[in-house]
């Protein structure tokens, strides 16, 4: 699904962030990212969710090589891709019915088309009768669960999660986890980007582990298994 | 822990998750009302008030500089339409020559001439009060040598050979000469023409400083929602989804401003036209009206005011739309 050979980044003149990573996620595959503050896990999310270029290296998604998609192509990966923000990045100005269904809005999709899909969503993930509100006056906990309902609402088969317990009491996080679990049972790759060991005992999975910009990974053939 | 929180799916595996639920056939009718879906741009995040009032303004210019371009191509129509039926010969007394009967010899030759319809020989009183303006009145002009004017009407449908008349008139010696009015035609055509132009140029400047204007505000948009548009692109827009968003918000800014500042310059030109019917009797408007013609704006000029209005709100989103979209392929 995803293949990263030899890549770096660095921003500008700087030092590199990344050095000569080369792993790939597989589909169906379940994977934590961690590593220290600082050492490079947000860049390398940017990465895979195609906010970024490498400044050496190939990446490879769906087959192609990312740096030769089109414009057209490049979309298309993207709507194929979930992602749910450290800092939520709901739109203050859309309620929480609009901010999750614009991933479908997007598309181009009429309101009817997906109206019911959208409320079963938000009903399934407790935010039923939050739908007409703005963002700002949901609670931190409500905000992630619109963020992850909106990452998840067009079906992604690729599933990032940056954080995704950062701003949540434990208890929420192990709700939040078991969702991504049960994503995963149906056929989500799933990759989240977490420094909560806490969390990562919880469920065997692989596990990248950046470190001053390199790359190792510990494998869970159990995590795979699962599905 | 809130109430909500307590009753929340999520620790519920028996809830199944979307892609379990998806493949059902039933789906919840819950009744969420209808509404419009709201704008991806923040309305707060558009100089909206100050870009509407500065459009308003400029489509008011726009709308008077064409408005006079109108004015003035009316007027010179109907100028050229009264002066171009007419011609005159005029006939002036030379010694030894019997000026009655060159008149009426010259007379004779344009009523003979194919395509004049109407001959009028002014007679010495009426030629003397021709002068009058001039020389004013009291004044004995009986031993003065007065040209004598003949005035002709033609029909415009026919194509009148001038050299053929002209040439008759040359049997008469020097005293007789035709005038078709076609140098002042030329010229008063040339002065009109330039005017338009001098009006068309100040449109054009004024709706390209309203996309200047635009430009700025677009960009200054993209800037302000630079989380938006990278949020937009995450969730799989494109750049052409982007760039109709910020053209919609735009598009209605101007609209907005396109009919307030054509609307105002609608009722300038109407009230306008309604002063100069109320004066219309006066002697000073009199010569105004020979001078720069009638003020009648008419449908044409409203039609052109609404069309100033349209093209300026149409430019907006054009612009809007082309600036965003150098702006995303810049941040990409």
């Amino acid at each position: 699904m995803i293949r990263f050979e030899h890549v770096g980044m660095r921003y500008g003149v700087g030092p590199e962030i990344l050095r000569d990573l080369t792993f790939s996620i597989a589909p169906y595959s379940f994977q934590f990212l961690t590593g220290p503050s600082g050492a490079g896990k947000t860049t390398l999310l940017k990465l895979i969710m195609l906010s970024l270029h490498p400044t050496r290296g190939v990446i490879t998604m769906h087959g192609s090589d990312v740096s030769r998609m089109s414009e057209a192509e490049l979309t298309m990966v993207r709507r194929r891709t979930g992602v749910v923000f450290q800092e939520f990045r709901l739109l203050d100005h859309l309620t929480t019915f609009e901010n999750v269904a614009l991933p479908m809005r997007v598309q181009g999709r009429v309101e009817a088309s997906y109206r019911a899909e959208v409320v079963e969503l938000l009903q399934w993930v407790g935010l039923g009768d939050r739908m007409h509100v703005l963002p700002p006056v949901l609670s931190g906990g409500e905000k992630q669960r619109a963020a992850i309902a909106r990452a998840l609402i067009a079906k992604p088969e690729f599933l990032i999660a940056d954080e995704p317990t950062g701003n949540v009491d434990p208890s929420l996080a192990r709700r939040l986890l078991r969702l991504f679990i049960e994503l995963h049972r149906l056929g989500t790759a799933i990759i989240i980007a977490t420094h909560d060991y806490a969390l990562m005992e919880q469920f065997d999975a692989r596990r990248l582990i950046l470190e001053d910009g390199h790359l190792s990974i510990e494998e869970f053939a159990e995590a795979e298994d699962m599905r | 822990m809130t109430a909500a929180d307590a009753e929340d799916p999520i620790r519920n595996d028996a809830e199944g998750t979307p892609k379990e639920a998806g493949m059902t056939e039933a789906r919840p009718q819950v009744a969420i009302p209808l509404r419009r879906p709201g704008s991806l741009v923040p309305q707060r995040s558009v100089a909206g008030r100050s870009l509407v009032m500065v459009i308003a303004i400029m489509t008011f210019l726009a709308c008077l500089a064409a408005g006079a371009a109108h004015l003035v191509s009316r007027a010179v129509n109907d100028w050229t339409a009264s002066i171009a039926s007419e011609m005159s010969i005029e006939v002036r007394p030379m010694p030894g020559r019997d000026i009655e009967a060159d008149v009426a010899a010259a007379a004779k030759a344009a009523g003979d001439t194919k395509g004049i319809t109407a001959v009028k020989v002014f007679t010495r009183g009426e030629s003397e009060a021709l002068l009058q303006p001039w020389i004013g009145t009291g004044l004995d002009v009986a031993d003065l040598p007065i040209p004598r004017m003949i005035t002709l009407e033609r029909d415009t449908g026919v194509d009148l050979d001038t050299a053929d008349l002209t040439q008759r008139l040359s049997r008469l010696g020097p005293a007789a000469s035709l005038d078709d009015h076609r140098a002042f035609i030329s010229r008063l055509s040339t002065m009109a023409n330039a005017l338009i132009v001098v009006a068309l140029g100040v449109v054009v400047l004024v709706l390209a400083a309203s996309a200047l204007a635009v430009g700025f505000a677009t960009r200054s948009a993209v800037a302000l929602n630079h989380e938006v548009v990278e949020v937009l692109h995450l969730v799989g827009a494109d750049d052409d989804f982007v760039a109709r968003e910020f053209q919609r918000r735009f598009l209605a800014l101007g609209i907005e401003g396109g009919v307030v500042g054509a609307v105002v310059a609608a009722i300038c030109y109407f009230v306008a036209g309604i002063t100069a019917t109320h004066f219309a009797s006066s002697a000073a408007a009199e010569q105004m009206e020979a001078v720069f013609g009638s003020f009648r704006f008419g449908a044409e000029g409203y039609g052109l005011i609404l069309g100033v209005a349209v093209a300026v709100a149409y430019s907006t989103a054009i612009v809007s739309r082309w600036t965003v979209k150098r702006r995303l392929r810049a941040m990409a």
